[in-house]
């Protein structure tokens, strides 16, 4: 268990985090999401002890850090993915972290084994991979067996399979009862990993909360229904008291509708339907909407769209990204009434906010840099 | 087991296992007793052409001990070395969240640095002495006339010392290229200037290194210094233990 109380740290008068109180509990994998600049490895940092907090504290199993004499065999943290001496072995580096905390000599190797490192340990981490390096970390966070685990950006730079990997074993770690603490800018990383969300922007806690009442929170779900005879559903829907409206090329999205009634309604009208989808809004839209008010950047991507990270992968069920070009996002998910757009890139004009009814906004394609954004 | 003393042992792992320990180390013994060498021989072909001052204060140690000004700035680079890598690598957030104590953290560095520097120096000295007097022939000194073992033994600990005092410092400033930038230039040209030119000379051999090199010579009127040659070399402990003292001090306060 990790908790934090009225955790802050200053920067000369800038405020990096701002009286952070949660905590980190085991048996779950708990993802820590907030945009580039948010604070996040700041407050690993003052977990760890290496960072001073301005005020409050953080307690690891109701110690400060400071008062573990191993710490390794209590909590193991990936941070950065340097943090290795370029010349010194795998299995050397190991092995003064070990000895350190009085961890036997075999337990390296067991470590190594487990991330599939074994066959360089011998190397030296000058000429590992990005992905190497990243096992590494983990290698070293693992020795202890310590109850709690905290890994900074941990699929940073890994392949589609190492991503696979990192995310099995956190699940699995977290299934042993672990503590499992992760930090990620990209909700879609979160939501296929993840139980529980602590979500912070500029330094303060925006969201405290289990994914799946994030989810139903924050992702506005709809139905989205494609006729030749669009005028006489739409009177249909009305009637039984839905509230369609026009969608992208010509669909009629159904807010909070339900695909069963809307197709019965439409068969019993004898409509034809080309199409009956339910729809979700991405999480990662729903986590821009909650972040965008706390961004620290405000960036113009003019452009367009950048290829999304490598092995980032959409959250199941999720519209997938547009293939190229800034369009209209996909699934038609409009912001709702009053709620901060992204500006649309190429300085287009935006749809004036508060307009339900209005086009959807030609807001940024998923993996622009959105989060470097601010809305004032 | 301590906790102190699987702190040193993960110490001594690191040192050991990187290439610059050996090579810093290697280069310090090469240059010393090689440099040291070389002048002794040129020294010995050349002695009767010295002037009857300089051949009646010939110190005949301290010439086999002249290869140490540049061997020791070997010495300096594992010094910086050995604290740098940490912070140029970001091993140092590794280290330290493993041992959280930074004190202790800071003098198990020490600890395991200090023996080693020392052995090395040793065995620089010694054989700078040996091989040098030798190439002296005739003008060399032998390891029981007076002083002369004093001043052997005393260049192993200013080799060590000089080090320990790269260490330190190296806490302080935390980069490699700062401590490089900053320790080479002063002990190579500045401190040697200020201890011999007439105008700085009074607080310029008050400097490290001037001082502690007090503690080779055999002849005092060679080097002409207020203090003598343990006087000397205890002038420059207090410097490496302000260093390592100041190093502590930022590694304590400062976010790693």
């Amino acid at each position: 268990m990790i908790e934090l109380r009225d955790l802050t740290k200053r920067y000369g008068d800038k405020t990096a985090v701002d009286g952070l109180s949660f905590t980190v509990r085991p048996g779950t994998v708990t993802g820590f999401l907030g945009p580039n600049g948010a604070g996040k490895s700041t407050t690993m940092r003052m977990v760890l002890g290496l960072d001073a907090p301005t005020r409050g504290d953080v307690r690891i199993e109701g110690k400060h850090y400071g008062e573990l004499k191993e710490p390794l065999n209590s909590i193991g943290a990936l941070l950065e993915a340097k943090g290795v001496h370029g010349g010194r072995s795998a299995y050397n580096h190991l092995l003064c972290m070990a000895q350190s905390n009085g961890i036997p000599e075999r337990r390296v190797g067991e470590v190594l084994e487990m991330v599939g490192l074994h066959d360089v340990a011998r190397k030296r981490p000058k000429g590992f991979s990005l992905g190497m390096g990243q096992r590494l970390g983990i290698a070293s966070a693992l020795l202890g067996d310590p109850r709690i685990l905290m890994f900074d950006e941990p699929v940073n730079g890994l392949d589609p399979e190492g991503i696979h990997w990192i995310r099995t074993l956190m699940q699995h770690l977290a299934r042993e009862g672990r503590t499992v603490f992760v930090s990620s800018h990209l909700m879609s990383e979160m939501a296929q990993t993840a139980e529980h969300l602590i979500v912070i922007g500029q330094g303060k806690l925006l969201a405290d909360t289990s994914m799946s009442q994030f989810i139903a929170e924050n992702s506005r779900t709809h139905v989205r229904v494609r006729t030749p005879e669009p005028q006489r559903l739409l009177d249909v829907l009305t009637t039984e008291g839905l509230r369609p409206a026009a969608g992208a090329q010509g669909a009629l999205e159904v807010d909070g509708g339900d695909a069963a009634r809307i197709g019965e309604l439409a068969a019993a009208h004898r409509i034809v339907l080309h199409e009956l989808s339910p729809q979700r809004a991405s999480l990662e839209e729903a986590f821009m909407r909650l972040t965008a008010q706390s961004v620290e950047y405000h960036g113009h991507a003019p452009g367009g769209v950048q290829a999304p990270p490598e092995g980032a992968q959409v959250a199941p069920g999720a519209p997938q990204p547009p293939p190229e070009g800034p369009q209209a996002p996909p699934g038609g998910t409009q912001a709702p009434p009053g709620a901060p757009q992204a500006p649309p890139p190429g300085g287009q004009q935006a749809p004036p906010p508060g307009d339900p009814q209005g086009p959807p906004p030609e807001g940024p394609g998923w993996g622009e840099d959105w989060q470097r954004r601010r809305r004032r | 087991m301590s906790h102190t003393t699987r702190v040193l042992k993960s110490e001594w792992t690191k040192v050991r296992s990187v290439h610059s320990t050996i090579w810093t180390l290697a280069a310090a013994v090469v240059v010393s007793i090689g440099l040291g060498a070389l002048i002794c021989a040129v020294t010995a072909s050349t002695f009767d052409d010295m002037s009857t001052v300089s051949r009646r204060t010939f110190d005949a140690t301290y010439t086999s001990f002249a290869g140490m000004s540049l061997g020791q700035l070997a010495m300096i680079a594992f010094g910086v070395l050995v604290v740098s890598a940490e912070y140029s690598t970001g091993m140092i957030r590794n280290s330290l969240a493993a041992v959280p104590q930074r004190g202790t953290f800071l003098w198990c560095k020490v600890l395991v640095a200090g023996p080693l520097v020392l052995v090395v120096g040793l065995i620089t000295s010694f054989c700078a002495f040996f091989l040098g007097q030798a190439l002296l022939g005739e003008h060399g000194v032998g390891i029981g006339d007076p002083g002369v073992l004093r001043a052997v033994v005393g260049g192993g600990l200013y080799m060590a010392l000089i080090a320990l005092f790269a260490v330190g410092i190296t806490f302080v400033l935390r980069s490699p290229l700062l401590a490089f930038a900053i320790l080479m230039p002063f002990f190579f040209l500045v401190s040697n200037i200020l201890g011999s030119v007439e105008a700085t000379k009074k607080v310029g051999q008050y400097l490290p290194d001037q001082a502690g090199t007090t503690v080779m010579s055999v002849v005092p009127e060679a080097l002409d210094r207020p203090y003598g040659p343990w006087e000397g070399l205890l002038i420059m402990a207090a410097w490496t233990a302000a260093a390592l003292i100041a190093g502590f001090v930022v590694l304590k306060k400062r976010d790693a």
